[in-house]
């Protein structure tokens, strides 16, 4: 199957019972958080905690190491799967066991431990609920921490009542759990050996958290007397109290449930009486609580990622699920599609490129667009896409490319890596689109006929269905260039970076910027700047886009100095300056450009708080409109200041509650990705074409939203600014 | 334990629709008998200063009453006040057991052992556990899953929680 046919038959078979369940999680993530008073105070917390004992990690495991001997149980480190395996294999037949329970957990997935017991004749049963319905229908996880989110109820119910010899089909969730419970319960009463994972190890006391709803993990360690934890060397965290701030953040950001049922904070081997659930003689407090403990740690990798500094921080992930559950693709396709051998979402880059490899990684790693909504979602604020974005320059340096000659000439980049043909187009837009304008109309001709259509989706991957930017043949700088500025005694003075497109494609929104600054007396000036390199990050050409930050930089700094602002109309170019630059550029630098930049409506709002007179702008009386802000731009949160801005102009302004438009830049275009780009954007379209919207001219912030959108509706679109300006000349 | 403590964590208790009774030592045993269904097993409340034995539980149960069993009482060690959580002990009379292979969980604090918020209990457990080496169990409502389609109740442990709340009987 290609990739796009994987991916509309996931969307088909699981997309609705993922995209139902991952927003679900999604919306208690906002509404449990925003009942926090200290959210961020709580993250910078467990953030910090997480850099510290990375850190110190050597040192923290030896002494864990010391304290669970103590305590009367055995630590082992495991160097790999095989290694965790044969150890784990050896305690359980030190054991004669005849049956594992297991509950949820993770690395144990990792190291396929199931099938290695099995192979020893060992009856493993898990006996979390979802990862059962896994076992029963003999199928991978979906998602880190629901791992059966993508089986609707029916499909249980059909799955239950096809296995099971039933006197009645089950129906209702209740008759499900009942009948999961029931079975379940026998299997975990009678087994010798519990296995577990463990969400963080305490240093000091050896006492492992275990974040649960079900009680089967409480079950899995009552019931057994030999423990196994199985857990990667990065859960060891240096006390009992730094485990605080994580247990208030993880269930709020996974599932959205302030804490979940049951958290259990076990010091094994622990001290509940062991017990034959036959012998109705001895009272429980006569029974003794003889129990074997072993806490296996796996490297598997991890102990290189935290010596590599673009993936360590993949190691501060308390794996709670909320980059998938907030990220939009995920939403449509879900884990199957977007994971790898384990690990799903977001970060399962990282994971997956320090645990299985790189080839493993660039399976998925395509689906992060770098929309950065998972950035604010990460309760220790992962850059997630960073890592992604890293992952997938490693990739192309592993991948030969084959017709460098075809496009040298068009694709001046920087690369010594050898990006596939499509990457090399995208990430070399800039040249595109000079030429492009210095060719127009013709090139825009040329471009949307059959022949021409057809070869860019054969040779480049760019889906004939999406339609492609037009270019102006006067860009903004040359239009700017012929003009003559009116304002006189300035109140401030600003550049206004022409971005790639607003400087061949949306030039009109660029000469509304022009025209409302210079009409709330800032003296503007629009140089020749290089594009900021946004096109080739996304397709991890992570040194062209190094090379585009130092042009633009060199380009902007002079005027900085001069006393000159920054307005940027783009917002994923915004989101350059302000974050992706301080990987790229020195820190002074990137201090500077970054602390000198505004997004153009945040600039216009800064001005009229200033004192600049609303009335200046275009009145609206009441006009209807239907914003729709920029992923990024939402990130560094500047969605307010627009809306704020219109309304203050007297606009009616509903704004789009969705977490993304699903264009992302070159996404939409990719011929694999065209059908979740717009299974995406169709709930923008739904929310935008409902009673309460249909009526209302749509605004968008980003270009690529507004491509979506233009492709979405059938009502024209615009950026604010352009509300702004009205028919100002 | 400040008023405010008790306050709020009863208001918690109230969001997630347990059931929760405030009542001093001499109605304890009154209080406790509206609370229990079907056979009752239970462990000793003595360091609460309450007792069960002029009740139908059979305290100390075997593990075939265990099984046996509907409901189950236990003391909780302490309370989380905002969160509306109760911490089980991990002791050898079997609290862990009683609390969890039961369908219905009778739990009973002490108004003084209420903390206000979640750093306080780690501060105690940091303390407890440094010194004695033992485990807690933080138990927030019933045990729950959404597994199955739908949010369901009594996944693996109780399907109901009800907290008795001791208060001092000079008040
Ligand atoms: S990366 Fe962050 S949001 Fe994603 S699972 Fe890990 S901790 Fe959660």
């Amino acid at each position: 199957m290609s990739d796009a046919e994987e991916l509309r038959h996931l969307m088909a078979t699981e997309g609705d019972a993922i995209s139902l369940n991952t927003k679900g999680f999604n919306r208690g993530r906002y509404d449990s958080v925003s009942r926090l008073d200290d959210y961020d105070e709580l993250k910078d917390k467990a953030r910090a905690i997480k850099e510290d004992a990375i850190e110190r990690l050597p040192e923290l495991i030896d002494q864990l190491e010391e304290t669970i001997a103590e305590n009367g149980g055995t630590l082992y480190i495991a160097d790999d799967e095989d290694d965790a395996n044969e150890y784990i294999r050896e305690v359980v037949a030190d054991r004669e066991a005849e049956r594992v329970v297991k509950s949820k957990s993770m690395t144990s997935e990792e190291i396929e431990v199931n099938e290695a017991l099995e192979a020893d004749g060992v009856e493993v049963v898990e006996t979390d609920l979802g990862e059962w319905v896994l076992q029963v229908a003999d199928e991978a996880p979906s998602h880190i921490v629901a791992p059966a989110i993508h089986k609707s109820r029916d499909a249980i119910a059909e799955l239950f009542n096809e296995r099971f010899d039933l006197d009645e089909p089950l129906e209702t969730a209740e008759e499900l759990t009942q009948f999961a419970r029931e079975q379940l319960g026998e299997l975990i009463e009678d087994a010798q050996v519990g296995m577990t994972g463990a969400n963080f190890v305490t240093a000091d006391t050896g006492t492992m958290a275990l974040v649960t709803s079900e009680g089967n993990a409480r079950k899995t360690v009552a019931a057994t007397d030999t423990q196994i934890a199985v857990a990667g060397v990065e859960k060891v965290v240096p006390t009992v109290e730094d485990m605080q701030p994580f247990v208030e953040l993880i269930g709020r950001s996974g599932t959205g449930q302030d804490i979940t049922a049951y958290l259990s904070l076990l010091t094994p081997p622990v001290g509940t009486p062991n017990v034959d659930f036959g012998d109705d003689e001895t009272p429980l407090s006569e029974l003794d609580a003889d129990r074997d403990f072993h806490l296996v740690l796996i490297d598997n990798g991890r102990m290189a990622m935290r010596e590599d500094d673009d993936l360590r921080e993949t190691l501060y992930c308390i794996r709670c699920s909320a980059c998938s559950n907030s990220c939009a693709n995920f939403q449509q396709v879900g884990g199957h599609a977007f994971g790898g051998e384990t690990y799903s979402g977001g970060i399962a880059t990282g994971w997956e490129a320090g645990i299985e490899g790189l080839d493993t990684a660039a399976e998925f790693n395509d689906l992060c667009t770098g929309c950065s909504r998972c950035v604010d979602a990460c309760p220790v604020k992962i850059d997630i896409p960073w890592i992604n974005t890293v992952v997938r320059d490693r990739i192309n340096g592993e991948k030969e490319g084959q017709f460098d000659f075809l496009v040298d000439g068009l694709t001046p980049d920087e690369e010594d890596t050898s990006p596939s043909l499509q990457k090399r187009f995208f990430g070399n837009f800039e040249t595109v689109a000079k030429v492009g304008s210095a060719l127009a109309p013709a090139s825009n001709w040329l471009a949307n006929t059959t022949v021409s259509r057809q070869a860019m989706q054969r040779v480049l991957g760019v889906d004939a269905r999406r339609e492609l930017p037009k270019f102006t043949r006067e860009t903004l700088v040359e239009w700017f260039a012929d003009r003559e500025t009116a304002v006189r005694n300035p109140d401030r003075r600003a550049v206004l970076y022409p971005d790639l497109y607003t400087n061949h494609v949306q030039v009109e929104r660029g000469k509304a910027a022009v025209r409302v600054l210079e009409a709330l007396n800032i003296d503007v000036v629009v140089p020749k700047v290089a594009s900021s390199g946004r096109a080739p990050l996304s397709q991890g050409m992570v040194s062209t886009a190094r090379d585009h930050a130092e042009r633009v930089s060199a380009a902007l700094l002079p005027h900085i100095e001069d006393g000159r602002d920054v307005v940027v109309i783009e917002p994923s170019d915004l989101a350059m300056f302000h974050r992706e630059y301080k990987r790229l550029l020195d820190q002074s630098t990137h201090e500077s450009l970054a602390g000198n930049s505004y997004e153009v409506m945040e600039y216009v709002y800064g001005l009229l708080e200033n004192g600049a007179s609303v009335d200046i702008l275009t009145p609206a009386m009441g006009e209807r409109v239907a914003y729709h802000s920029h992923c990024q731009q939402r990130t560094l949160g500047l969605e307010g200041h627009t809306t704020a801005v219109l309304e203050r102009c007297g606009y009616d302004v509903l704004t789009s509650d969705v977490e993304c438009c699903g264009m992302a830049g070159s996404f939409g275009y990719k011929s694999d990705y065209y059908d979740v780009s717009v299974a995406v954007g169709n709930d923008l379209r739904d929310q935008f074409t409902d009673a309460d919207a249909s009526d209302r001219t749509v605004v968008a912030s980003g270009t690529s939203c507004l491509e979506q959108l233009d492709d979405l509706l059938e009502r024209p679109t615009r950026h604010p600014i352009q509300l702004l300006a009205g028919d100002r000349r | 334990m400040s008023a405010s403590s008790l306050d709020t964590f009863v208001s918690a208790l109230d969001t997630q629709d347990v059931p929760c009774e405030r009542t001093t030592r001499s109605s304890f045993v009154e209080t406790l008998e509206t609370h229990i269904r079907g056979p009752t097993v239970g462990v000793p409340l003595g360091d609460l200063g309450v007792e069960l034995s002029e009740t139908d539980v059979t305290v100390d149960p075997t593990p075939a009453q265990l099984k046996a069993a509907h409901t189950g009482v236990t003391p909780a060690s302490f309370a989380i006040a905002d969160y509306g959580s109760v911490v089980i002990p991990d002791s050898s009379d079997g609290a862990e057991l009683v609390s969890l292979f039961v369908n219905r969980h009778v739990v009973v604090v002490e108004a003084e052992d209420i903390v206000p918020e979640m750093e306080a209990a780690f501060a105690r457990f940091g303390e407890q556990f440094r010194t004695h080496l033992d485990s807690g169990i933080i138990a927030t409502g019933p045990s729950a899953t959404a597994d199955m389609g739908d949010l369901v109740f009594g996944a693996h442990g109780p399907k109901e929680v009800h907290v008795i709340i001791l208060e001092p009987t000079d008040e």
